[in-house]
């Protein structure tokens, strides 16, 4: 019993690490609906990032997140107005290509500077460190660090969204895009500071990434799928349903990997697959397309 | 009224509807022509071009595939990895435990690999657009993890081919002796025709099939869904026959990939990149939506792999790159830029009303 106990714990946390995968997705999927198939390798490159600044500065990993996050808004943002603006219309294929394409520029680069090595970023004694509740029960602070990241993050996002002018027009575009033209937003410059805002998400998610466990130059699309499933689950445009979708997909591998270690991935994929068989619009979903 | 006279006026021109082109009435004997130069190729090549053509054939074959589910049907899928590692892992069960000959065993991995995409269909089609992209990929790793369990295959560490399961493939005595060759030389010569049957069928196939009613079904669905439905275009069943037949071509192209590698993975055989990724790329540059195109895209594909494959990282950053591009600023790719300019048409779709001379 206690056990169970033990994996829906650590379910909820990990799915707390997928949520902050998925929420910079969540976040122009929701206003642009662009399926950003490097989301995977941005996170990858912003752990490089501050594992750059971490070992050449010596800087403490939060530190080096704190200043890798201009260079990753900057980074976004142009990606988005000087490519993907030109790819957004009614057609999906081009913005598929291009992020396909832009995820194989970033893997082979990240290859060619940092090598295929296995990386980490050290934090000494919290990265083991955890808090007991009695019996055989423990909770890890970084897992717990993790998921109180991504709520505040998902909360951050909400209040940008629904209590400034700029997610005015972040909603505005996504609900009807001539429309808000005609209101007089400029929706390419909407979308690219969109991108620059996810991508400092990414790089939120990037420190965890890299302090829960080792990552190399390959790993961005596996976290892209967990990313996209979470945003999928929780419903288009939902940041709140992208948080339970991130902990639907924690709890179902963590459950998975309970019964058997070697289908924890697997059951995170059909748990998925189930949810979109009866759900296919996701569970919370804010827009309708 | 003079007598006859209204009925003559009444008589309708007859119209024909044709689709053939000048370009096409040639291409027609030309192609015939490559495919029967090409299938007598082993007797002069020495067995490095014919595994290069092998690749080029298979590359090629998937190209297709992919380009009448996306390019025609609007199916965007990056999932149909799914079916090129069933139809490997299909055809390493089916000579392996069954002890069937790897010919027949190609044909039927074809048949299973469309029975499982049926389901797999029903899972998929709830899904749109981008979401449809997502649930594929996520369905083809569904097919990598359970197949990274069956032991007997392997598990995750993958397998390989047995020379005994492929020593006594049909017609392998006769091309020993024909060409002179020994065993792997001779395995490779019949993987090569087989792969030039896929290679020169998917085109055939698709051309067959947008040509037929299912065709106009498509191109009416294409334009407006909505209107093909009320129009009683059954759109469901429709994508879904579609589907199914890409599948069982798939998985054909799938288990000669692993035929001629004899050696499979769950890895390397539900790879993403190789089987998604670079597939989507040679139909891009070649042309979307053509039929011309992934044959343009796989040459040049193969041309970049064939001079710049030495430069490992760099070379794949530059085709990252060139995918980019021609996205950015030649989104109909090499064949449609070539097509619009030049009005060429090789393999003719378009229906053309000719009126009779008098």
């Amino acid at each position: 019993m206690l056990d169970w106990v033990d994996t829906i714990i650590q379910g909820v946390l990990l799915g707390g690490l997928y949520a902050l995968f998925a929420a910079g997705l969540s976040l122009i999927f929701g206003i642009m609906r662009l399926v950003n198939l490097a989301h995977g390798d941005l996170i990858v490159l912003a752990a490089f990032a501050i594992l750059a600044l971490a070992t050449w500065f010596g800087f403490d990993p939060f530190l080096a997140a704190l200043l890798a996050m201009p260079a990753m808004f900057a980074a976004g943002f142009a990606l988005q107005h000087l490519l993907l603006n030109r790819t957004l219309g009614r057609d999906l294929l081009p913005p598929l290509l291009v992020t396909f394409g832009i995820s194989i520029i970033i893997q082979n680069g990240l290859l060619e500077v940092f090598t295929a090595d296995s990386r980490r970023l050290g934090l000494g004694a919290i990265e083991t460190a955890s808090i007991h509740l009695g019996g055989n029960l423990a909770i890890g602070v970084m897992p717990l660090l993790t998921l109180g990241s991504a709520i505040a993050v998902i909360l951050l996002l909400n209040l940008l969204f629904y209590r400034t002018a700029l997610g005015r027009a972040f909603r505005a575009t996504s609900d009807d895009l001539e429309i808000a033209q005609l209101m007089g937003i400029d929706h390419h410059r909407i979308y690219s500071i969109a991108m620059g805002i996810a991508m400092v998400v990414a790089t939120i998610a990037a420190l965890y990434l890299g302090i829960r466990a080792n990552f190399d130059p390959t790993i961005g699309p596996a976290r892209l799928i967990y990313a996209f499933e979470a945003v999928i689950i929780g419903g288009l445009g939902s940041l709140w349903g992208t948080l339970a979708g991130g902990i639907f997909i924690g709890l179902a591998q963590t459950v998975g990997a309970k019964m058997n270690p070697e289908w924890q991935i697997l059951a995170g994929h059909i748990a998925f697959l189930v949810v979109v068989v009866l759900r296919p619009r996701g569970l919370f979903p804010r827009s309708v397309d | 009224m003079v007598k006859g006279e209204g009925n003559q006026l009444m008589e309708p021109t007859r119209y024909r509807i044709e689709t053939k082109t000048r370009a096409s009435a040639v291409l027609v004997l030309a192609g015939i022509a490559l495919v029967l130069i090409l299938a007598a190729l082993p007797a002069f090549a020495g067995r490095g071009l014919i595994q290069d053509l092998i690749f080029v054939f298979y590359m090629l074959a998937l190209a297709q595939c992919w380009n009448l589910l996306a390019g025609y049907t609007g199916l965007v899928s990056v999932g149909q990895q799914a079916f090129v590692g069933l139809g490997g892992y299909l055809l390493f069960a089916l000579t392996i435990g069954a002890g069937i000959d790897p010919i027949a065993a190609v044909v039927l991995s074809g048949l299973i690999a469309a029975v499982f995409a049926v389901p797999t269909a029903f899972v998929v089609f709830r899904l749109r657009g981008p979401y449809f992209a997502i649930g594929s990929w996520v369905v083809a790793e569904v097919y990598r993890l359970v197949f990274a369990q069956f032991k007997q295959l392997g598990g995750g560490t993958g397998t390989s081919l047995p020379p005994s399961a492929t020593n006594q493939i049909l017609g392998i005595e006769w091309v020993k002796a024909t060409f002179e060759v020994r065993s792997p030389a001779a395995r490779d010569i019949i993987t090569y025709w087989i792969a030039l049957a896929l290679a020169a069928g998917t085109p055939l196939l698709v051309y067959l099939v947008l040509r037929s009613r299912y065709g106009l079904a498509l191109f009416a669905i294409r334009d407006s869904e909505a209107t093909a439905e009320s129009a009683g275009v059954d759109s469901f069943r429709t994508k879904l026959a579609v589907y199914v037949l890409v599948a069982a071509a798939t998985g054909m192209v799938g288990a000669v990939i692993y035929l001629q590698k004899a050696r499979i993975s769950p890895d390397a055989a539900f790879s993403v990149l190789d089987w998604s990724a670079y597939v989507i790329f040679i139909v891009v540059i070649g042309g979307v939506g053509t039929i011309e195109g992934p044959i343009i895209g796989v040459i040049v594909f193969y041309a970049l792999q064939h001079y710049l494959a030495d430069f490992g990282t760099w070379y794949l950053i530059l085709l990252g790159t060139l995918a980019v591009g021609i996205m950015l600023f030649a989104p109909k790719g090499i064949w449609g830029y070539v097509a619009q300019r030049y009005h060429v048409a090789l393999f003719p779709l378009r229906r053309i009303l000719v009126r009779p001379h008098e």
